[in-house]
């Protein structure tokens, strides 16, 4: 009966093991990605305790002590919790409705342009902006905005009878320059998105359109812009999902880190590098980090669930 | 044509040209300001119509230009060993992740999946790299942060592969005798060459115009890739002069700091905007692809 038994191990057995023979090869294709996955993404998701830390380098991260809730005490307690979370809510939220209205409406247009040679020149200008280093960027503003160079301050403020400014010095100008250079780097990226969406649009509805008699600004308002709803929708919902993440390069590198404007350019990413790297407390530096992967992580969950309610095929999951 | 489609026709262009110019004229004036005199400069500021002309600036960086060379010979050699790594990487994940017969594949898409919606952020990822691994002031801290930042090209090259390696073909070969390697290399990735183009752009872009990575990793100027180096002039034009940009001849007072800064600039991005008629197709592309699930 004994032999019996094993024999049935083995008869169980030897099919899985040829099953693991079988795909040992792919196996060891996803090594290497699977490794690099746990060191670089879930490692430092668990790293994410340091923010309950008091972080102590000469005692080592693990070793140093519990802090409990401090890091985050101290945080809220500064009136930065506040100025970040607002710039970084406000920036992210006017710039998720001005990218969808201009995209919308410029992709439309670029749809208007018939001769070939002509939309392909148009998308290839637009995306420039988009391909070049967002340090390249800053020397363009910076020939722009500088107070005894920049093109603004010699050429453009004297004409109009208006004195020089010093942009890096005066926080108020800020909300309207970065989003300039938002919009400037990023508008043809959406525009070529929407503009995917529209030349996807079965021609025989304009067709039919016309046959009724439809204007274009009626093909435009009662076939376009419905049959995109889903490109609009699935896109906003996706960046509200990323509103607590903003674009570092932008807010560091283009106001040239200068600490007279942080009122206007601090945002989360902003703080938390500066307290890792620069003048900061790295406690709060790592709270802050807990809280926009925290938060943000939430929005993008609560995000894809409506997505899901409104259409499963556009969801992430 | 009617009437009123040659209305929007015109519209649509006018709109378009004024995009255009102002998404060139920035450049314009980078382009200008870098062959002004700097007395003019100084004078009159940054303009797209400069009086005197000069090419002191370039012969200023040409002259004492080891660091240059030596920061485009660092970012070359990361972005090609970090794009090719990277894309190799994926693409190994991604073939597994792509049969439909793969026992893991469930939980192996999670797995990949999942670093795409939540991340740990810089303090931890930095720690991981600095105190775990020593990667502060190596070339790897240059590379291996951005080989897959998260899951999301992964994703992307698994779709392809499923939708456009038939799976007759796969199995045919593996009937014929080939290992899975051998149809990885030779079937899989021949056949996937516009998916491979686009994200291998798109990663050598991203390696190209990386300067966080040597912000945070690098405190050696010796490893400034060139975008590091940008970054550095920008704010300490000084730096030009202190480090060996400038040849000893010239003094130090003297070196044309305004117009250098515009000519390192338009040095910096000569390389990308060469190459950019050429790869234009798989950008435009690799844009659209990257709005839609992967």
């Amino acid at each position: 009966m004994s032999q019996a038994a094993t024999a049935r191990g083995i008869a169980k057995e030897a099919p899985q093991k040829r099953r693991f023979r079988k795909y040992l090869p792919l196996t060891i294709m996803v090594l290497p990605g699977v490794l690099y996955f746990l060191l670089n993404n879930y490692l430092p998701m668990f790293g994410l305790v340091i923010a309950f830390k008091d972080i102590d380098f000469s005692q080592g991260i693990l070793a140093s002590d519990w802090a409990g809730l401090q890091n985050f005490e101290y945080l809220f307690k500064t009136s930065d919790a506040y100025i970040i979370t607002r710039n970084t809510l406000l920036y992210n939220g006017a710039w998720i409705i001005l990218t969808a209205v201009s995209g919308i409406m410029l992709a439309v247009l670029l749809n208007e342009v018939r001769q070939r040679f002509f939309a392909r020149f148009y998308q290839s200008i637009i995306l420039l902006p988009h391909l070049i280093s967002i340090i390249i960027v800053a020397y363009l503003s910076y020939a722009m905005l500088s107070l005894d160079t920049g093109f603004i301050n010699t050429t453009i403020l004297p004409a109009l009878g208006i004195d020089k400014i010093m942009f890096y010095f005066e926080a108020k100008y800020w909300p309207f320059i970065l989003t300039v250079v938002h919009m400037w780097k990023g508008l043809g990226y959406s525009v070529i998105i929407y503009y995917a969406a529209i030349i996807g649009i079965d021609e025989e509805y304009y067709e039919a359109a016309r046959l009724d008699g439809a204007a274009k600004y009626q093909q435009i308002l009662y076939i376009t812009i419905p049959l995109i709803t889903p490109v609009i929708i699935m896109l906003t919902l996706l960046a509200i999902g990323r509103i607590f993440y903003s674009d570092f390069g932008l807010f560091y590198q283009i106001p040239m880190n200068s600490g007279a404007i942080y009122e206007t350019t601090n945002v989360i990413d902003t703080y938390v590098y500066r307290g890792l790297l620069g003048l900061g407390d790295i406690g709060m530096s790592a709270a802050a980090g807990f809280y926009q992967s925290i938060v943000g992580f939430i929005l993008v969950l609560t995000a894809n669930m409506i997505i899901r309610k409104f259409s499963r095929d556009n969801a992430m999951f | 044509m009617t009437y009123e489609n040659r209305i929007w026709q015109w519209l649509a262009h006018m709109v378009y040209l004024l995009l255009t110019i102002a998404c060139v004229a920035p450049f314009i004036l980078l382009l200008v300001s870098s062959f002004t005199d700097e007395t003019e400069i100084m004078r009159n500021g940054y303009s797209f119509f400069p009086k005197v002309f000069s090419t002191a600036a370039y012969e200023y960086l040409l002259s004492g230009s080891s660091s240059i060379f030596r920061a485009y010979g660092i970012t070359l050699f990361v972005t090609i060993v970090g794009t090719t790594a990277g894309l190799l990487i994926a693409a190994l994940l991604a073939y597994p992740l792509s049969r439909a017969d793969y026992p893991a594949r469930k939980a192996l898409a999670f797995f990949v999946f999942f670093t795409i919606l939540f991340n740990g952020g810089l303090v931890p990822t930095y720690l991981v790299y600095t105190q775990l691994f020593d990667l502060k002031n190596t070339l790897a801290g240059l590379i291996v942060p951005g080989l897959l930042t998260n899951g999301f090209y992964v994703l992307l090259l698994q779709t392809f592969f499923r939708t456009s390696v038939p799976l007759a073909v796969i199995e045919s070969a593996s009937i014929d005798g080939a290992g899975e390697f051998r149809i990885f290399w030779s079937i899989v990735l021949r056949l996937s060459t516009p998916v491979l183009a686009t994200v291998g752009l798109l990663q050598t872009l991203s390696y190209w115009n990386d300067w966080m990575n040597g912000t945070i990793y690098l405190t050696d100027v010796k490893l400034y890739g060139i975008q590091n180096l940008l970054n550095r002039i920008l704010s300490d034009a000084q730096f030009i002069a202190n480090s060996n940009f400038g040849s000893e001849i010239i003094n130090i007072a003297a070196a044309p700091l305004e117009t250098v800064k515009m000519a390192i600039a338009v040095i910096g991005i000569i390389p990308i905007l060469v190459a950019y008629p050429f790869f234009q197709k798989y950008f435009v592309k690799g844009i659209s692809i990257g709005a839609v699930k992967g």
